[in-house]
């Protein structure tokens, strides 16, 4: 490109390179009938699942079984300790993150539960979280329930030996 | 909150912290505004052109003079906003207007405060008024105001 002539008005400035363009999106998120049970169970800490007519228990239910099409009835409280089946460790900072780096999200899938929670791991070096690992829930102070899953501050390894997970993400077995 | 009194609801904000690099050209004309000058950029027929655009509309050739325009302009068009908007540049009732800067050849979407419709007329002259904290922005130029 040629060389840019600039009025003597402004010679020794200097010059703008770039400028900050943020876009910004304000919604109000609804969280429907189902979701508003099981948060509202978080609040009173417990984690509450729904069983469908079929026979899996998903958490959090977002009212039917996503495979039948029916609605799920059954309330299940399901137990505060899982098997981790899936994760990732973070290690690039993202605006917005909140976390230091390096750190584990996980899928967690509760005991009694056919679908995995997203969660933090933390209290174990990343290089030792496994498939397989099993996990327990660590909550808030009670004064703090609230009804998201900030609640739940993360999991941790709660001691117990290592299941094998046949299928990763999805289910395990014992 | 929801219809169902029963029901949760949150706000969701998403935000996205986008920057992006302005090239030599756009980067002058907003260094410019930072320091209180205009600046257009001469086409290649003539005629000067504000905001400077980096390459000539009919040839396509690079442009490359920037000239200093205004600092007073005159009105080419307007249109009254009787409501702004959250996202409207004033909070109170303005025109949208296209000002030619004295020296410039073509006029730019710029806002107007000139407080009523009735003080508002085509041909009529303007001045700028600056932001009190400018950051080589276009919101540097916070908007124009009669020149009476």
């Amino acid at each position: 490109m040629a060389e840019i002539q600039i009025p003597a008005v402004l010679e020794g400035k200097e010059l703008v390179r770039s400028v900050r363009t943020p876009a910004r999106m304000e919604f109000l998120y609804t969280a429907g009938v189902a979701t508003t049970r099981f948060l509202t169970g978080i609040s009173e800490g417990k984690i509450l699942g729904e069983r469908a007519p079929g026979g899996k228990v998903y958490v959090p239910s977002r009212g039917a079984d996503p495979q039948l099409g029916v609605p799920t009835t059954e309330p299940v409280e399901l137990p505060h300790v899982g098997t981790l089946v899936s994760f990732c460790v973070v290690n690039v900072a993202f605006y917005g993150q909140g976390m230091e780096i390096p750190y584990t999200s996980g899928l967690i899938l509760l005991d009694g539960s056919d679908l995995p929670l997203m969660h933090l791991i933390q209290e174990c070096p990343v290089d030792d979280v496994r498939i397989g690992m099993r996990v327990e829930a660590v909550w808030v102070e009670a004064h703090e329930l609230a009804p998201n899953l900030e609640s739940i501050r993360y999991f941790r390894p709660n001691g117990e030996p290592d299941v094998v997970v046949t299928q990763p993400g999805a289910g395990v077995t014992w | 909150m929801s219809d169902d009194p029963g029901v949760l609801s949150a706000p969701l904000i998403i935000e996205y912290p986008f920057s992006r690099t302005t090239g030599p050209v756009i980067g002058a004309f907003l260094t410019g505004l930072r320091e209180k000058v205009l600046l257009g950029i001469k086409g290649s027929d003539g005629r000067v052109i504000v905001p400077p655009t980096e390459y000539d509309s009919f040839t396509g050739e690079d442009l490359t003079e920037l000239v200093e325009v205004g600092p007073g302009g005159e009105v080419l068009t307007w249109a009254w906003v009787r409501g702004p908007m959250a996202k409207h540049p004033l909070s109170h009732p303005f025109a949208w207007a296209l000002v030619k800067p004295d020296g410039a050849d073509v006029g730019f979407l710029q806002v107007v405060d000139a407080g009523s419709p009735e003080a508002m007329a085509t041909g009529m002259r303007v001045r700028p008024r600056w932001g009190d904290e400018r950051e080589g922005s276009i919101h540097d130029l916070a908007c124009w105001e009669p020149d009476v």
